[in-house]
């Protein structure tokens, strides 16, 4: 309700230049301090504090089980981290997770995407049809890709053996395991960049291709000097996204391989967690987890800034 | 504007085509549609796969060579997932139960704080207010895995460890950053100039913001709850970490549980990621809208 009182103040503010202490500008500075701090507050304690936490505790050779008081290691933990062959083993796998399923995913989802852009009917139910995966827990995807790949009887060798294929032990080899974890990310991801490519194949301005048919341009034409060039920025943004993503990626690894068979699908968020809750090496962890936190916020900058030079421009 | 999946993108180039490449194109849109059929069926088949196994009795699970049509149908499985064994109500159901209470909270929480917040970076010049959306949206790029350690510790001092309230405000904490994000974008949507007017009226901006705006404003505070929702809902890291005791833990770690003795009963599995999943396929229907701004935290919007 406004109140009658109100109305005086207001007028009275408006028609004379404000009193000091009672300009509209600090009032909106101190609702702008009311409203956002509470947020703020929520975000500090749970991100920015922990992870305080875990610098300080980066620095010690803290344990989280032993009661004994952390002991200040200064670097040790780093040295040992940068400089263990393991976790050089281990960050090679997750670069060629995260290659290997972004470039995947890249490709299949934009070819999905334009080849609906193609279609006139059906394209709603089609595009929704294809988000499915997306919405997906990574418990559910991961369960039931375990069950589908099981090598007696999962679905996937049934069909290859009725085909003619042998058996194909998917996620108990060294060879098979990790791809088969890129192909399971693949499948829930893949309507991810479909999403945002058909949203970028949208945003194509008709007249574009009309004026290439009036010029009697080929299709390939078309294609490689409109249709790309206006969807890639887009596009760009997207594969970032899904590259920070897969980088963080640990529940499809716990759930399908734990790390296994040896090490083989051990990526970076998965060594790091072993280190923590099956080593209880909480200072080492700290530190692993720091530089892991070093990395995705070079790539959220890179993402943050080009969002923001494609949104000015 | 929010891209609708729903829009159309500009009619189709071959529309456009000269006369003489239309009948190559007639055999050309075969090989699409053809192609886009399979695409789908490989997309959907582990979805269908899912739903089936949850009908079939046990032994048709287990089957070799697997069995694609002519099982006999069975319900037990979704039986097994509310009922027990003995009677009475299942573990899982508990969880489920569970899972509504802490994703309703937390989704509730982040809402709370995070609509208002959004407002004041909409309307208000604050100083480096680029870099605290950034900042902000960084706070969610957080690896789990790594934030659930300093997370655990402090926890463990608060004795908030295997509590409803611990995962509830973690969860709100990482569901903040995109609320904030996706409910901007709503608000940048609102002409301000509601706003100047309701105050020439007399209102003040507090008064401007509750009546004049807010309720232009429902339906983006409900879309951005249901991603929140969603996303708290299916989240799986720090439930399994923060949370140990039949009676707080969610149903994700509970049905990844599912699969830890020496036999698997597939088929509950099958029916309580199917019980899991739907929720969340119904809700995100309603928000297809806006799934474009959605699945990039907010970032991406036209």
């Amino acid at each position: 309700m406004t109140t009658t009182t109100d109305h005086p103040v207001q007028e009275a503010s408006a028609a004379s230049p404000p009193a000091p202490g009672r300009s509209p500008r600090l009032t909106d500075r101190r609702l702008a301090l009311v409203f956002i701090s509470p947020a703020m507050l929520l975000l500090l304690t749970m991100s920015v504090f922990p992870l305080l936490w875990a610098l300080y505790l980066s620095f010690t050779d803290y344990s989280a089980t032993r009661d004994a008081p952390a002991d200040f290691v200064g670097f040790e933990n780093y040295t040992t981290i940068l400089t263990s062959p393991e976790v050089w083993q281990r960050a090679l796998t997750t670069l060629v997770y995260v290659t290997g399923a972004v470039a995947l995913q890249t490709v299949l989802g934009f070819g999905i995407a334009y080849l609906i852009s193609r279609r006139t009917r059906g394209r709603g139910v089609l595009t929704t049809l294809f988000l499915v995966p997306m919405m997906l827990s990574p418990v559910v995807v991961g369960l039931f890709w375990k069950f589908m790949l099981d090598a007696q009887f999962g679905v996937i060798n049934s069909m290859l053996g009725s085909l003619g294929f042998g058996q194909v032990e998917w996620l108990t080899r060294q060879r098979t395991a990790l791809f088969s974890l890129i192909v399971v990310d693949t499948w829930q991801w893949t309507p991810f960049i479909m999403l945002i490519a058909l949203a970028g194949l949208t945003a194509v301005p008709k007249y574009l291709y009309e004026a290439a048919s009036i010029d009697r341009a080929s299709e390939w034409f078309r294609f490689r000097h409109i249709t790309l060039p206006m969807v890639w920025p887009l596009l760009l943004i997207a594969v970032m996204f899904r590259a920070i993503e897969a980088f963080r990626l640990f529940d499809l690894v716990y759930i399908l391989t734990s790390g296994g068979p040896g090490v083989s699908t051990e990526t970076l968020s998965f060594h790091v967690y072993k280190v923590a809750f099956l080593g209880f090496n909480t200072g080492l962890a700290s530190a692993y987890g720091i530089l892991m936190v070093l990395v995705v916020i070079v790539l959220a900058q890179l993402y943050l800034r080009y969002l923001n030079k494609l949104k000015e421009g | 504007m929010a891209i609708s999946i729903d829009e159309a993108v500009p009619g189709p180039a071959t529309d456009d085509a000269p006369a003489e490449r239309r009948r190559g194109g007639r055999g050309r849109m075969v090989v699409e549609v053809l192609l886009l059929t399979a695409l789908a069926v490989a997309m959907l088949f582990p979805v269908l796969w899912m739903l089936e196994t949850s009908i079939k009795e046990n032994r048709d699970v287990y089957a070799v060579p697997a069995k694609f049509f002519g099982f006999d149908i069975t319900l037990d499985h979704y039986k097994d997932v509310f009922v027990a064994r003995g009677g009475g109500q299942s573990d899982l159901s508990g969880s489920f139960l569970n899972s509504v209470v802490v994703a309703g909270a937390s989704t509730v929480l982040a809402t709370v704080l995070g609509v208002p917040a959004a407002w004041a970076y909409s309307r208000f010049t604050l100083k480096a207010k680029k870099d605290q959306l950034f900042f902000i949206l960084s706070t969610r790029f957080m690896p789990p895995v790594v934030v659930v350690i300093p997370i655990f510790l402090m926890y463990r001092e608060l004795g908030l460890i295997d509590s409803k309230l611990g995962l509830v405000l973690i969860y709100a904490a990482f569901n903040v950053p995109f609320t904030i994000w996706m409910m901007k974008g709503f608000v940048d949507e609102v002409p301000a100039e509601y706003e100047d007017a309701a105050m020439l009226d007399g209102y003040t901006r507090l008064q401007a913001f509750w009546r004049v705006t807010l309720p232009l404003l429902v339906p983006g505070i409900a879309a951005t709850a249901v991603f929140a929702l969603i996303f708290s809902w299916n989240e799986f890291v720090f439930a399994i970490f923060l949370t140990s005791s039949q009676e707080v833990r969610t149903a994700p770690p509970a049905i990844a549980g599912l699969i830890g003795g020496t036999t698997v009963d597939w088929g509950l599995v099958a029916a309580s990621a199917v019980v899991f999943a739907l929720p969340v396929l119904v809700f995100a229907y309603l928000v297809r809208k806006h799934l474009v701004a959605g699945v990039t935290l907010g970032a991406v919007r036209r």
